[in-house]
């Protein structure tokens, strides 16, 4: 290189150093290609703040260019499906909502079905229960695409949506704190139904919330939709087409950017999707800007769906009729908080031994499943999440696995980020939307 | 699981699955006793209770739904390569409306490309892999289960193919669904079952140097008692368990 009349080169602790003086610059592009010296392997995380939860990134970049993209997980695996081997199927639930703790109903949900498929119960499940479910799931669609459009905004600098997403989410985590008393991990979808009814006053501020949520999600679109600087940096990266998505088994907006209108909600209906009204939509731009506007779009349809649900909720039972199966307490807010109610207690302690006996070996023992496998799945605001439960007829799981979407489509983390800029990286791994609860499970 | 289960075929060296027993259902497991109670005086005569634990047996035609049509093209698709279905196919069940094919091992990724290539099937997305240890099923202990979903037909199927503990190999469907790379590292690093073909089979939720695969029966849980309200609570796996 030495050669180089126009850029005289030397040797540093620090590489080549290239000295131009005027002349040939696509010769001196080409010899500093040539030298190779730009090729370094990056560590990105496990703790980084823009890798969504502990993602570890390896990439290999030659300048600004990445030539090799690896993930390493498990740094959040916690070993949930081994755990629920040694509790009871009620209890299955208080775990399988911490797995992608960004949508505990559809980890519950599932979770449930395949239980109730294996007892053979899912028919059995009261109206008002299943509706419920949806309710929530939709709810729960809103939140987490509202992380993922938060997040994926703040790793772009684009703070402000952040906060926006942030605030609107804030208002679903108030919906679910009033309905299950909890904003996370909240174990209310139960084997049967749910842990208990609505309490009053939750169908007003849902209708609140709807009216407040039509308002601010037009503000997205104002916001990022048509901003240039977002579409620049989001439009054409990320780029997986329908072949790609097939061969990598990648489901949920990332399919559905490809073009292929696939949802389980209409493909394989579950708590009667079918009989709800709504779109799914697509684009053909299989990229980050297109993922983008389809969470947007299904944000709106699952504010449609949010409101077929309360114009059906009619007062029933939340819980199967089968006394083998249902939790035998109403619960009840007491001085010490959420806990099974005075009546309920009145009742075993002081007049029926039958009950409490009943109560006893349904709390500590659990109800028994039938032997078999069965296999639930939900689409979650991720994509297509499986749930294999199976049961060896005792009081406890034997086994279960969950197909979490986020799992299954960060494997096209190298597809969509090799051949492209570091910078890119960033913004197709938000698209890809994983959380690492859901991951490592 | 004692040696008298009755039903299963005790391994002998190992080297091959076991033949499944024909008709019936099969037999994973022995329950004794009732309440988990053990070694205490037992005066209610529940301790002497032996039921057996078996998982739904073969069905018989017509199986219902769509799967008498996906079975008969599945099995005319095998023919034509010239492959005899009751050798690939060594049972079906119908299950709480869930069909399930048990593949013999070694003709896995034969039947798995013909559910993804035939026109009439078109099993295009494969969910993954999920890996199940079954210590009572001699000779047959670990089962990889496979679900399959045809976009262009709106049907699912389940495949099933097991491997002995001493010889945990199972093809690899990489070749034919890439998505399950992860899944089959996956169930190796939980389950030990080795996929004979993945291009880079190493562990991935545990660490490199990890002994032994969590997720097998045998592997205990682990934890400590914790205290909760002045009581001692022992470990989960500690704890009485209902047989």
């Amino acid at each position: 290189m030495s050669t180089n009349h126009h850029a005289a080169s030397r040797e540093t602790t620090e590489g080549t150093v290239y000295t131009v003086t005027g002349g040939d610059w696509d010769e001196v592009v080409r010899s500093a290609a040539k030298a190779d010296d730009e090729r370094i392997v990056v560590n990105m995380g496990p703790q980084h703040p823009s890798t969504h939860g502990v993602l570890r990134l390896i990439l290999e970049i030659d300048g600004e260019t990445v030539t090799e993209a690896r993930c390493g997980i498990g740094y959040l695996h916690t070993g949930i499906e081994k755990n629920l081997e040694f509790r009871n199927w009620t209890q299955g639930t208080t775990f399988v909502t911490r797995m992608d703790y960004l949508t505990p109903f559809f980890n519950e949900t599932a979770y449930c079905l395949g239980v109730e498929k294996l007892l053979g119960i899912t028919d059995q499940v009261p109206d008002r229960a299943t509706v419920v479910r949806v309710l929530l799931m939709e709810l729960n669609r809103l939140s987490s695409h509202l992380v993922c459009i938060a997040t994926g905004g703040m790793e772009l600098g684009a703070t402000t949506i952040m906060i926006y997403g942030f605030r609107d989410r804030e208002l679903i985590l108030d919906i679910f704190e009033l309905i299950t008393g909890l904003r996370m991990n909240h174990a209310f979808i139960r084997p049967g139904g749910l842990a208990q009814d609505l309490p009053p006053g939750a169908v007003d501020q849902l209708r609140d919330f709807l009216k407040t949520m039509k308002k601010n999600l037009p503000e997205y679109d104002k916001l990022a939709t048509g901003n240039p600087i977002f579409k620049a940096r989001m439009q054409d990266v990320g780029y997986l087409d329908l072949t790609g998505c097939m061969a990598l088994g990648a489901t949920g907006p990332i399919l559905r950017s490809a073009g292929l209108p696939h949802d389980l909600r209409k493909a394989d209906p579950y708590c009667g999707y079918e009989t709800y009204e709504f779109d799914v939509p697509t684009t053909e731009t299989c990229d980050s800007y297109g993922r983008f506007l389809i969470r947007l779009e299904e944000m709106r349809q699952s504010l449609r769906i949010i409101e077929q649900c309360l114009d059906r909720l009619e007062p029933g039972p939340v819980m199967v009729a089968d006394k083998k199966i249902a939790w035998p307490a109403q619960l009840a807010l007491g001085p010490d908080g959420l806990g099974n109610s005075l009546d309920h207690i009145k009742n075993i302690m002081g007049t029926s031994m039958e009950a409490l006996i009943h109560h006893f070996k349904l709390v500590t023992e659990g109800f028994r499943v039938p032997a078999g496998q069965a296999y639930a799945a939900v689409e979650s605001p991720k994509g297509e999440l499986g749930v294999h439960v199976v049961s060896d007829g005792g009081t406890r799981p034997y086994r279960v696995h969950f197909r979490d979407p986020s799992f299954t489509n960060l494997q096209a983390m190298a597809a969509m980020c090799e051949g492209g800029q570091v910078a890119d990286v960033i913004v197709a791994v938000a698209s890809i939307d994983p959380v690492m609860g859901g991951v490592d499970r | 699981m004692s040696d008298t289960t009755p039903g299963t075929t005790p391994g002998d060296d190992g080297a091959v699955p076991a033949p499944r027993e024909s008709a019936g259902p099969e037999v994973i497991g022995v329950r004794k006793g009732m309440f988990g109670a053990r070694g205490g005086g037992d005066t209610s005569g529940y301790g002497g209770l032996v039921r057996t634990v078996a998982l739904p047996g073969p069905s018989h035609r017509p199986y219902g739904s769509y799967f008498d049509e996906v079975a008969d093209e599945l099995e005319g698709a095998l023919e034509e390569q010239g492959l005899l279905p009751s050798n690939a196919i060594e049972k079906t069940v119908v299950d709480r409306g869930e069909l399930t094919f048990h593949i013999a091992r070694e003709h896995l990724v034969r039947v798995a490309s013909t559910l993804r290539d035939d026109p009439a099937l078109r099993f295009e997305l494969c969910t993954g892999v999920s890996g199940v240890h079954y210590p009572g099923d001699r000779g047959r202990e670990l089962h990889a289960v496979y679900h399959l979903r045809s976009i262009t037909h709106g049907r699912t199927v389940r495949l099933e193919v097991c491997a002995p503990d001493a010889d945990p190999h199972v093809p690899s469907l990489v070749s034919v669904y890439p998505t399950n790379d992860w899944h089959e590292r996956e169930a190796y690093d939980f389950f030990g079952l080795v996929f004979d073909g993945h291009p880079a089979l190493t562990r991935i939720m545990m660490p490199d140097d990890w002994q032994g695969f969590p997720q097998r029966k045998d592997y205990p849980l682990g934890g400590i008692p914790v205290e909760y309200k002045g009581a001692q609570i022992p470990a989960p796996d500690q704890r009485r368990s209902y047989s």
